[in-house]
């Protein structure tokens, strides 16, 4: 069986500032008729990046190879789709460190045993500059210690607790646990009246 | 012990086990399915060889990728043929209901769940689909999920979640004339921000509120998300069980009797504690547009647009960015803005009370020169009420196109889309960049009496100088 556990993702990064960065610019709607996430990956900020010409993150040579994608707040606003975070997978990247996640997103990730992990605003601005400086330098997002490292220092970075022992025990992919419960969920069910029946 | 909210007692009532990380294992309700977000969920389950485990607790709609000029089929797009053929295999092989374009109740799902009489108060309800808090509107705990959730879903009818906190947003005071939900939700995500609601569960309520109808509720829910939470309810109450009587799915005779108490008793107890309490008065509301590429840059129609300097520090490199986009300058109304498209539709207000609303207006006149507008119903059952009313031919006599349920020009998965830069006065939720399908299209968020509004002026118009 492959191992699921995330402990640590530790690579070059990739600075993408701004704030409120909806689902729809990290993966443009037309791109969500599909029955599968395959080849998502070319599509990351595919609107974005044809208007920049070249100028975005993404296509910036500098952080080529890239798996840390440090953003901003409010990453990953609007939509549900889980074409986002899948998109973004595809493209090569392994953890989010950002000022703050939308909440389905930040689900969403988890889902996929992809770390997202928040930043103090002061530290985030000095991650940011510290990669964009010396794009070559490693960071590292650790998941059991809650901190981010890059070559100017160790960060404290919130991750909620559920979320960060999903990762570490490799549950991230919550279908099996769910199943656990076994005939539990049946004698919850039965509890509802909506579901037994109203008696009158 | 304290009261205890809606929040509390219904995530009480669904609690399966809390689990070895602090979550809760919940028992969802009630799973809606549509067809864009659920296939990988239906394929991650065939590679798992797990069945769906409540089969009966899932209803499937499509909506996203339906074209509203025909809904003839194959569908020329065989990208979203592909996906309407991989629903309804995936719906017949696991015993699911799929209300598809022949059963005569397809339509948006948020605008289906809630007119079936699926969506009861007191439920979980969960989509593949972040307007799923659409449905708080009765009293359920309702949120959007992501694909691998939709698998968790049909797999085990649960979701490991944390427990949000609450906010209550009481409105206060009395609507004027031509303010409507759309306003008052705007109201409140420009007040708290696009992230305020992150982590909270939003109980709408108040006087305001408790005047509403069912359909403006669902209106204010809605766009709940809008504001970073990922569920927003209104507490049940008579109003809400009447329109739930009579309904396909509601309970009938006794059964009904005996629901209608369990649905009062869902209901925030009145010394419930919340995590926050906001207040807004809901008299200084005035109709609203937004102005930028988020939810929370709104204005009133007749107010100038913000100066950058009178932002605060967090939000003026958005404002920017903001204006930049959108062409639009500080310290103007946005009363002389042209429009190119009018779009009154969505599962914001895509419903019978908004298209009446949008035919008041639009029987004033005739949409101007130049001005492409579209009316799209949310659902067959509300083009079918419209039709019994005459809307139709309201609208098409002022010059709107009249078009077949769907979700429509409110995103971009459809034939409806926004070419180049052209502006959208737009019904539906979402003001974000290349969201109505050109990269480069604009929107303007408003209720759907501004847009019949602005398409009538063809520019931004205040709807209260034609009511």
């Amino acid at each position: 069986m492959t191992d699921t556990r995330v402990e640590r993702v530790s690579g070059r990064a990739c600075v993408l500032r701004g704030d409120d960065i909806d689902t729809d610019r990290i993966i443009p709607a037309r791109f969500l008729r599909c029955v599968t996430f395959d080849g998502l990956g070319e599509h990351a900020f595919a609107d974005d990046r044809s208007q920049s010409k070249g100028d975005h993150p993404l296509d910036d040579e500098r952080f080529a190879g890239a798996n840390v994608l440090v953003v901003g707040h409010n990453f990953g606003c609007g939509s549900s789709r889980e074409h986002a975070p899948q998109s973004l997978l595809r493209f090569g990247f392994e953890a989010f460190v950002g000022g703050s996640f939308a909440e389905i997103f930040a689900g969403n990730c988890t889902a996929l045993g992809l770390p997202a992990v928040v930043l103090a605003p002061d530290d985030l601005d000095a991650l940011m500059n510290a990669v964009a400086a010396r794009p070559e330098q490693t960071v590292t997002v650790d998941v059991r210690a809650r901190t981010v490292t890059c070559d100017v220092g160790t960060f404290d970075a919130t991750l909620p607790d559920g979320t960060r022992e999903q990762l570490l025990e490799g549950s991230w992919n919550a279908t099996a646990v769910l199943l656990d419960a076994g005939d539990a969920i049946e004698d919850a069910a039965r509890a509802l009246p909506y579901v037994s029946g109203w008696a009158g | 012990m304290g009261g205890r909210s809606l929040l509390d007692k219904v995530w009480d009532a669904h609690t399966v086990r809390e689990l070895p990380t602090g979550q809760t294992q919940l028992f969802i309700g009630l799973h809606l399915i549509h067809e864009v977000t659920s296939p990988q969920a239906f394929a991650m389950l065939r590679e798992m060889g797990v069945p769906v485990r409540f089969p009966g607790r899932t209803f499937a709609t499509v909506d996203h990728i339906i074209p509203t000029h025909t809904q003839r089929r194959p569908l020329a797009d065989a990208l979203a043929e592909e996906m309407l053929v991989a629903l309804e295999k995936n719906t017949r092989g696991n015993g699911i209901a799929f209300f598809d374009a022949a059963s005569g109740r397809q339509g948006i799902v948020h605008v289906i769940g809630p007119e079936l009489g699926l969506t009861q108060p007191g439920m979980t309800i969960a989509c593949g689909d972040s307007h799923t808090s659409t449905h708080g509107a009765f009293g359920a705990v309702a949120f959007g999920i992501g694909t691998s959730q939709v698998r968790d879903v049909l797999a085990t009818q649960c979701l490991a979640l944390a427990r949000p906190k609450t906010r209550r947003i009481d409105v206060t005071g009395k609507l004027s004339s031509g303010v409507y939900a759309k306003d008052v939700i705007l109201a409140i995500i420009r007040r708290l921000g696009v992230k305020g609601g992150v982590g909270f569960a939003y109980e709408y309520a108040g006087p305001v509120l408790e005047g509403f109808s069912i359909e403006e509720r669902l209106t204010v829910c809605n766009m709940s998300i809008e504001g970073g939470a990922r569920c927003g309810y209104v507490n049940p109450d008579d109003a809400t069980i009447e329109y739930l009587r009579g309904r396909a799915y509601a309970p009938e005779g006794a059964a009904f009797d005996a629901a209608a108490r369990w649905w009062r008793g869902m209901a925030s107890d009145p010394d419930a504690a919340y995590a926050d309490r906001v207040e807004l008065d809901g008299s200084a509301v005035a109709p609203s547009v937004t102005w930028g590429i988020n939810p929370g840059q709104s204005v009133a129609v007749d107010e100038a647009l913000p100066r950058l300097a009178s932002l605060p520090d967090a939000e003026r490199a958005s404002a920017e960015e903001a204006y930049a986009y959108m062409g639009l300058r500080p310290g103007e109304p946005l009363t002389q803005t042209a429009v190119d498209v009018c779009f009154i539709g969505s599962c914001t207000n895509g419903r019978i009370s908004d298209l009446r609303e949008a035919a008041r207006v639009a029987r004033t006149g005739k949409v101007a020169p130049g001005v492409r507008a579209l009316v799209v119903p949310g659902s067959r059952a509300v083009a079918d009420q419209a039709e019994e009313e005459g809307l139709p031919d309201v609208f098409r006599g002022a010059g709107f196109d009249w078009r077949e349920p769907g979700c429509s020009m409110c995103l971009a998965m459809n034939p409806d889309k926004l070419v180049g830069r052209e502006l959208c006065a737009s019904s539906s939720n979402r003001n974000f960049k290349g969201r109505q399908g050109s990269p480069t299209g604009r929107t303007l968020l408003m209720s759907p009496a501004m847009v019949a509004a602005a398409a009538l002026k063809g520019r931004v118009a205040d709807v209260r100088e034609i009511l």
